[in-house]
């Protein structure tokens, strides 16, 4: 109640302050806008190639697509070659998603409650691979998984962004977590509560915007690589980014299917994004705002 | 918060270490045994010492490329770092037009890294993109396979419509968790529009901005699809960066000694740097804490 | 410095008010006379902080007209007021030094730096600062930030007024007493009007010259402590001030006597026929106990020792009232007698003080 009249006040504080100040405001919202123009205008162009055939692509010029056409998407959403691309995609960032949070969880706990042998160079360790620069573990991984009998699998891609997005998952999930009183966590014992079951019964909740921006942050990272799960994969697992850059090279180049598997990528990144919209502030400051 | 000594809990952390060691220790043990080796074929190999790390050490091909590297990383953050403050600050703070701004904002962000050399690949030919076209309509000679120039200016605007928006969402994220108090105070305070942000609102950022930099650091410095896919590293090797480097060695012409002795500097040269980052940023951790 | 006048002043947060529940703050004429100081005195959102940011001008009512002296600065933004304002969290320049803290108000007017330098040193001095001028403001404890931004508050002569919005918020117990003192000598030394924003009843009182008690949006009382404690105007400042509060019966009151379930209890003044929702109200340290003496019956149900005095809780016709029995009185389980006091029975209408006719040769 209180809040609420607080919260309330400041509100109309701003507002009236912005009314008053009226040309800084524009000032603002005019660059917001010429930003958000030079972000959209790239994707557009693409999207606006999507509609076209290639004879219209490379004979006319024009800001929007003549004779509008959805061939191209017909063409990706038919052909299992291109198609599976996108499954492929999905199940591997699906499986690395879980992975990264389930092992991260409780490594985040061990990190922000207890102090132990290493603890401080083993954090730090694992944050340094996230430095690792993909290119230089390309051709070990492709080794490694060759040896093991991994290669082209999902899980060899889902194993191999674990690299980056676990110790990236566990600095989140760590951040969050220090924000949850311990006081917390000694009442549960008290009350009798085991660990695995306080953990998940009590913990977990608290944190679940945290789990939500580690899962998000996960998801971003291995749905944007190319380098590793294209060196790890040939067929059955290939992601669509592959596909993409080797129909490019091989079919004389179509644009109009290009620009439209380009879409088609774009698309699950912007349903995660408009799930989380409400977290991304915080999730970008990895929880330590 | 006061942590307890408590040495179980490396239990929790042994499955994050038994996957990590999976995916990072082995892949670099097998780099730094490469990097020690000579082959002839038929897996066969020798000891041979330091001989490579002096070859990349000395190698011209590598230094120009690592020069491109640090001044590549050095524009961008140059350019990111102020441009998405500017953007941070011009976000609205309320209404449905934040979540319209977050959204359109963090899309690039998730768009996979070939797709937006693809993108730009397309938005910025001569002959079939708006950019170039538009370009070349105006009467600017402008053509990025050709001229190492426009090449360099295409990749960079392309890493600034791919990440400034990642700095820009972590300033916005500091800008407002600032309590009111603060801006009230300064109005009557009488401080210039100029003064809140030099004395609140950045201070305030401090901490999340040098996460974006670090950030922003490490994935600029290893960057390799966007401009793979865009230039692959020309006109010329005007645009071959670190990685792009690496990767035409060790897969390209298969040539893994020099490959991995390159690897292991590449990887303590980030290293290095990162760990400045990181020690400042625990400091500063620390003092806030009080 | 001047006196501030808030004439005719009402607020709502939403643009088109229909009924008096949208207005966070009521209709209110209230004058801030110039050099005293003040506490602004009522529970969490009841407006009060509103009132405050109105004054210091982070809020333009939407009625009404704020006077400092003859001067209307309704409109005025809030650097062109003149008015210092010391918040619940401590809001100071982290990477300033004191000094350089102290300083930015006079710098920021484009003050000279001579008197820059000697302004803030003096000001150093009154807030006991002076030995820390040259650290940095962030590492500071909370208790030594609040004095900072109440000094870049005083370091210019020409400030109006101070406003305190619960200022002792975050300090540690032991600190804010200490605080509390400071302040009152400094308003005694410098007579800035201050305004103090709380909701704690011994900071209040303790702190002002006057107290204006906020419930609702309206302000309900300003008086002295005394004149609070003594005759509220309003139930809620009897039962908000005062520990316990005041006693509140309802009553049915007919010229010099009112009447609780059929017991008569005298009053001191004469009243004409009420109707509403009437009340009496009796603070708890003037009724007096006795075992089988005059008075009403009632039943002792708890005695609670707490160091100066005894509270005694009493069954009186199935409601809960309590006394408060000095030191040195005796008091026991077996006493079922309680007189009012006729003079300090105040008589209520809708939770209003109403005055009554007083009986001749009481009057004094």
């Amino acid at each position: 109640m209180a809040q609420a009249a607080v919260v309330r006040a400041q509100g109309a504080t701003l507002a009236r302050t912005s009314a008053a100040a009226g040309p800084r405001v524009k000032t603002s919202a005019v660059v917001m806008t010429l930003y958000l123009v030079f972000l959209l205008l790239p994707i557009y162009w693409l999207f606006n190639m999507s509609l076209k055939d290639n004879s219209e692509i490379l004979s006319s010029f024009s800001l929007w697509p003549q004779e509008p056409t959805l061939d191209n998407y017909r063409t990706i959403l038919t052909d299992a070659s291109w198609y599976m691309g996108y499954v492929n995609s999905m199940i591997y960032v699906v499986m690395n998603t879980v992975i990264s949070v389930t092992v991260a969880l409780p490594a985040a706990y061990a990190f922000s409650r207890y102090r132990f042998m290493g603890d401080k160079h083993l954090f730090f360790w694992l944050l340094t691979n996230r430095m690792a620069p993909p290119a230089v573990f390309a051709l070990p991984f492709f080794q490694l998984y060759s040896a093991v009998g991994l290669f082209d699998t999902h899980i060899a891609v889902a194993l191999a962004h674990c690299l980056f997005n676990v110790p990236l998952a566990v600095w989140i999930l760590e951040g969050f977590m220090r924000g949850v009183p311990k006081e917390i966590d000694e009442t549960a014992y008290i009350d009798g509560y085991s660990f695995p079951r306080f953990f998940v019964k009590i913990f977990m909740p608290l944190i679940a915007s945290g789990i939500g921006v580690a899962a998000f942050f996960a998801f971003m990272f291995s749905w944007v690589e190319l380098l590793l799960s294209r060196t790890l994969t040939s067929v059955d697992a290939k992601p669509i980014a592959a596909t993409m850059t080797r129909t490019v090279s091989a079919s004389g180049l179509d644009w109009g299917v290009l620009a439209a598997a380009g879409i088609l990528t774009i698309v699950p990144g912007a349903l995660v994004i408009w799930f989380v919209r409400n977290y991304i502030a915080k999730g970008f400051a990895l929880g330590r705002v | 918060m006061d942590k307890t000594v408590n040495q179980k809990a490396w239990f929790l952390v042994l499955p994050v270490l038994v996957l990590v060691a999976f995916s990072a220790v082995i892949p670099l043990m097998t780099v730094v045994n490469y990097s020690f080796q000579d082959t002839f074929g038929q897996n066969v190999f020798f000891w041979a010492g330091f001989e490579w790390f002096e070859q990349v050490l000395a190698s011209e091909r590598i230094r120009d490329a690592l020069g491109r590297q640090i001044l590549f990383s050095a524009i961008i953050l140059a350019i990111e770092v102020p441009l998405g403050i500017l953007v941070a600050l011009c976000m609205p703070r309320k209404g449905i037009w934040v979540s319209v701004c977050l959204v359109l904002m963090a899309l690039p962000l998730l768009i996979p890294w070939n797709v937006v050399g693809t993108i730009w690949q397309v938005f910025a030919r001569v002959d079939i993109g708006l950019l170039g076209r538009t370009l070349s309509e105006l009467g600017i000679d402008y053509n990025y396979t050709q001229d190492a120039l426009d090449a360099w200016i295409t990749i960079i605007v392309m890493d600034v419509w791919h990440w400034t928006s990642l700095v820009a969402l972590l300033a916005y994220a500091g800008l407002v968790s600032i309590p009111s108090a603060y801006y009230q105070a300064a109005k009557i305070d009488q401080a210039s529009r100029w003064k809140v942000f030099r004395y609140i609102e950045l201070p305030k950022m401090q901490g999340v901005l040098l996460i974006a930099i670090l950030l922003r650091f490490m994935d600029s410095f290893m960057i390799y699809t966007e401009p793979f896919v865009l230039t692959g590293g020309g006109p010329g090797n005007a645009t071959t960066f670190l990685s792009i480097d690496l990767v035409k060695t060790a897969i390209g012409q298969f040539d893994l000694g020099p490959a991995a002795a390159f690897s292991l500097i590449y990887f303590l040269v980030i290293l290095l740097i990162s760990w400045v980052f990181y020690t400042v940023m625990v400091n500063l951790d620390k003092k806030e804490g009080v | 410095m001047a006196r501030i006048h808030l004439s005719n002043l009402a607020h709502s947060y939403s643009g088109t008010p229909r009924s008096e529940a949208d207005y966070a703050l009521k209709r209110l004429d209230l004058v801030w006379d110039d050099g005293s100081a003040y506490a602004l005195l009522g529970p969490s959102g009841c407006g009060k902080t509103t009132l405050l940011n109105i004054i210091s001008g982070l809020i333009i009512p939407s009625e009404g007209q704020i006077l400092f002296g003859e001067e209307d600065v309704t409109q005025l933004p809030t650097a062109a007021r003149n008015i210092a304002q010391v918040f619940q969290f401590p809001v100071v320049y982290d990477t300033m030094t004191v000094r350089e803290n102290l300083a930015f108000p006079l710098v920021n007017r484009g003050a000279d730096r001579d008197y820059v330098r000697r302004r803030v040193e003096q000001i150093a001095d009154m807030i006991g600062m002076a030995d820390v001028l040259d650290r940095a403001a962030r590492r500071l404890t909370a208790d030594a930030k609040q004095k900072i931004s109440l000094g870049r508050g005083m370091v210019r002569e020409d400030v109006n007024a101070i406003l305190f919005d619960e200022p002792l918020t975050v300090i540690d117990p032991h600190m804010k007493w200490e605080l509390r003192t400071q302040l009152k000598a400094l308003h005694r030394e410098f007579g800035h009007t201050m305004i103090y924003v709380t909701h704690d009843q011994t900071e209040a009182l303790t702190f002002a010259d006057k107290v204006v008690v906020m419930y609702d949006g309206q302000v309900v009382q300003t008086g002295t402590p005394a004149e609070l404690f003594e005759r509220p105007a309003h139930t809620f400042v009897g039962y908000f001030i005062g520990s316990p509060g005041m006693n509140v019966i309802p009553a049915r009151v007919e010229g010099t006597s009112a009447h609780v379930e059929g017991v008569e209890i005298p009053l001191d003044a004469s009243y004409p026929a009420l109707s509403g929702k009437v009340e009496i109200g009796v603070r708890p340290e003037f009724l007096t106990l006795s075992k089988d003496g005059p008075g009403l019956p009632v039943r002792v149900r708890r005695i609670e020792d707490v160091g100066r005095h005894r509270i005694v809780r009493l069954e009186f016709f199935g409601r809960e009232i309590n006394v408060v029995v000095p030191e040195g009185r005796p008091v026991s389980q077996e006493m079922n007698r309680v007189v009012f006091d006729p003079a300090r029975v105040g008589v209520y209408v809708e939770d209003r003080l109403v005055e009554g006719r007083m009986l001749q040769g009481r009057a004094a």
